[in-house]
C-alpha cells in the first residue's frame, strides 16, 4: 500500500526557523535509508503558511485567503509518500524518524500516516486484466532468451 | 495492545530488518541456510515474548542481538567439536560481531555490502530459476513460505521444500558468501537481475490461471530492484531493470475496466497512468543514460516503455524511435520476440503491411511455433488491412496456444469481432 507520511507544522516551522545542522544531518541519514530499504517515493518539505493561500468554496462562490494561518498543529510541514506492505510497517518507519522536538524543548512534533486511497488497483483481490500485448511480448524476451540458452 | 496487533508489529519489524539480520549472520557463519535459520529462531522468540512483554523500543536491535547470541553458541559448540584454528579466527571475528550491540552501529557500507552478498548468493546459478526466487522472496523481501506460495499459487509444502533443497544445494556447492569480482560479475548480476523481473513478470502478466495481476509480486520486484539500485549505484542495468518496471507499473490501474474487461494499451485512459511512477521511471532510466556505455537489455526495454509514457496520446508515440531502439536491442540480445516487437513497431510507424512481411518471415522460427503471440500479432495487422477471414484464424490459433484464461478469453472475442466486420 501507498501511505502519504504526514510531518505537521510546529511553531519553529510556522516561524520559518530551520532546523539545526545535526537535526538535518540525521533527517538527511533517515531519507537515505528510506531510499535503500525501497520505501521511499516521493518527499517534499513546505514552506510556512504565511507563503500559501487557501481558497475557499462557499455558497457558490470562492475566496481566496492568504497565510498565514493560526491552526499550527493542524497545518502542514511536509510529507513523503511512502510504498509499504502494511499500515504497520509504516509506524515502525516513522518510530526512527529523528524526533522534531530535539530541535527546541518547548516544540511538540507529530507525524501522521494516512492510506492514499488506490481503489481497484492493489487489493487483495485484483481484478483480472489484460494484456498490453506490445508490453507483454517485451516481459517475455527474457522468458524466450532462457528457454533458448 | 493484542496478540494479533502484536503480530503485526513482528511482521513489520520482520520485513524491515530480516534481511539486513540473515546477512550479517551469513558473513559469520558462511552459511546462508543455517543464517536465515538463527534468524528465525529470533522470530519465534519475538513471536513468544513480545506479547507479554510488549514491542521493546528498537525492536530491530532486539532481534538481532537474539540472533546474535545462538549464531555464537552455535560457534563456541563448533569449536569444541572440532578445535580448528580457523574456528579460533572465526570466534575472535564473531566477538566483535557480538560488540556491535545492533546493526545500526555497524558501518552502513558493511551492511550494504552484507545485503548484496546475500542478493548474490539467493541468485546464485547453481540453483534452479525457481529456488532463486523462492530464495530471493524467503531471504531479500522477508516473505513468508505460505506468501510465497499464495503468491505463486503453488502448495506451501512445494515452496517449502524447494528452499530446503536450495539452502542444502548452496552448501553441498560451497558457494561462498561473496560478491563475484571481475568478469564473473556481469554474468551473475545478469542473474539477479533476471529474478526480479522474473518476479515482476509472474506479478505483471500471470502465465498461467485465472487472474492476470498478482500485485503483491510486483511491489516486492520494485522494491527489490529500488534495494539493488542503491546498493549498485553504478550499474547501468539495475537502473535500467528498475526504470523498466516502474514504468510498467505505472499502467496498473488503466489496463482493467470497471468490470474487469482488459484494456489495451492504446485504449488506455492515459489519465489514469500513475505519473508518480512514470517520473520515477524516467529517472532511473536517465541515472542508467548518464552513467555511460552502451545501453543494455533492460535500459533498451524501459527507453521503449518510456518512449509510450511519454505519449500522452497513442497519436504522439515515437513509433520511428521505438522501433530503432528494438534493432539496438535486437543487435545486443536477438532473439525471435524482440524482432516479433521490431515487426510490431514497424507496422505501427510505417503501416501494417510492412509489419505483417516481417511477421510472416517469423512463421518459420521453431522456437515461435507455439508462441501465442505470434498469430495474434499477425492477427492484429490482418485486422488493419481488412483481412477479416484470415484474422479469425490467427486468432483463434492464438487462444488456442495461450495459458492464460483471460487472455484467451479477450483472443476470441477478437475472433467474434472480425466474423462481424467481414459479414
Amino acid at each position: 500500500m501507498r501511505v502519504m507520511v504526514i510531518i505537521k507544522a510546529n511553531k519553529d516551522s510556522e516561524a520559518g526557523v530551520l532546523p539545526d545542522g545535526k537535526f538535518l544531518t540525521e533527517m538527511g541519514k533517515y531519507n537515505e535509508e528510506l531510499v535503500k530499504a525501497g520505501v521511499m517515493l516521493a518527499g517534499e518539505g513546505l514552506y510556512p503558511s504565511s507563503k500559501g493561500v487557501r481558497v475557499r468554496f462557499s455558497g457558490g462562490k470562492s475566496t481566496v485567503i492568504d497565510g498565514p494561518f493560526t491552526e499550527t498543529k493542524e497545518l502542514i510541514a511536509g510529507f513523503w509518500l511512502w510504498q509499504v506492505k502494511t499500515l504497520e510497517e509504516a509506524v515502525e518507519w516513522v518510530k526512527r524518524c529523528p524526533s522534531p522536538d530535539n530541535m527546541s524543548p518547548d516544540v511538540e512534533g507529530e507525524i501522521e500516516i494516512r492510506q492514499v486511497f488506490e481503489a481497484e488497483d492493489f487489493g487483495a483481490e485484483f481484478t483480472p486484466e489484460l494484456r498490453e500485448q506490445e508490453e507483454r511480448l517485451r516481459a517475455e524476451i527474457d522468458e524466450l532468451n532462457k528457454k533458448k540458452s | 495492545m493484542t496478540t494479533s496487533d502484536t503480530h503485526r508489529v513482528i511482521d513489520a519489524v520482520w520485513r524491515i530488518e530480516s534481511a539486513r539480520i540473515i546477512a550479517g549472520l551469513a558473513r559469520i557463519l558462511r552459511d546462508v541456510g543455517l543464517a536465515e535459520e538463527l534468524a528465525q529462531d529470533a522470530l519465534v522468540a519475538a513471536l513468544e515474548k513480545w506479547p507479554e512483554s510488549g514491542v521493546p523500543d528498537n525492536p530491530g536491535a532486539w532481534l538481532t542481538a537474539v540472533a546474535k547470541h545462538r549464531a555464537i553458541d552455535l560457534l563456541r559448540k563448533s569449536k569444541l567439536i572440532e578445535r580448528k584454528h580457523e574456528d579460533l579466527g572465526r570466534e575472535l571475528e564473531a566477538e566483535q560481531f557480538m560488540a556491535s550491540t545492533n546493526f545500526d552501529t555497524d558501518a552502513e557500507d558493511d551492511v550494504g555490502d552484507d545485503l548484496l552478498r546475500l542478493v548474490f548468493t539467493a541468485c546464485h546459478p547453481v540453483l534452479s530459476s525457481d529456488a532463486r526466487i523462492a530464495l530471493t522472496l524467503r531471504l531479500l523481501g522477508g516473505l513468508s513460505t505460505d506468501e510465497i506460495a499464495r503468491a505463486f499459487l503453488v502448495p506451501e509444502p512445494t515452496v517449502a521444500q524447494r528452499i530446503v533443497r536450495a539452502k542444502r544445494t548452496l552448501t553441498e556447492a560451497h558457494v561462498p558468501f561473496e560478491v563475484p569480482r571481475g568478469d564473473a560479475l556481469a554474468a551473475r548480476l545478469a542473474s539477479v537481475l533476471q529474478v526480479i523481473y522474473l518476479i515482476f513478470n509472474e506479478g505483471y502478466t500471470a502465465t498461467a490461471g485465472d487472474n492476470w495481476m498478482r500485485p503483491a509480486l510486483c511491489e516486492e520486484a520494485l522494491r527489490l530492484g529500488r534495494i539493488l539500485a542503491e546498493l549498485t549505484p553504478k550499474e547501468p542495468e539495475v537502473h535500467g531493470l528498475v526504470a523498466l518496471m516502474e514504468i510498467q507499473a505505472s499502467r496498473a490501474r488503466a489496463r482493467t475496466g470497471p468490470s474487469g474487461e482488459p484494456i489495451l494499451l492504446f485504449d488506455q485512459n492515459r489519465a489514469h497512468w500513475d505519473q508518480l511512477l512514470i517520473r520515477r521511471g524516467l529517472g532511473a532510466l536517465k541515472r542508467a543514460e548518464q552513467l555511460g556505455g552502451t545501453l543494455g537489455p533492460y535500459a533498451l526495454q524501459a527507453a521503449i516503455t518510456a518512449c509510450h509514457a511519454r505519449a500522452r496520446t497513442p497519436d504522439e508515440t515515437d513509433w520511428p524511435r521505438i522501433a530503432a531502439l528494438y534493432d539496438a536491442l535486437a543487435q545486443i540480445a536477438p532473439s525471435p520476440v524482440v524482432d516479433l516487437n521490431r515487426a510490431v513497431a514497424l507496422s505501427m510507424a510505417f503501416g501494417p503491411s510492412v509489419g505483417l512481411e516481417l511477421v510472416d518471415a517469423l512463421t518459420a522460427e521453431p522456437s515461435l511455433k507455439n508462441y501465442h503471440l505470434l498469430p495474434s500479432v499477425r492477427g492484429d495487422l490482418l485486422v488493419k488491412l481488412g483481412r477479416f477471414d484470415e484474422a479469425v484464424v490467427e486468432f483463434k490459433r492464438a487462444a488456442a496456444l495461450t495459458r492464460n484464461a483471460r487472455e484467451r478469453e479477450l483472443l476470441l472475442e477478437r475472433a467474434a469481432g472480425c466474423v462481424r466486420d467481414s459479414a
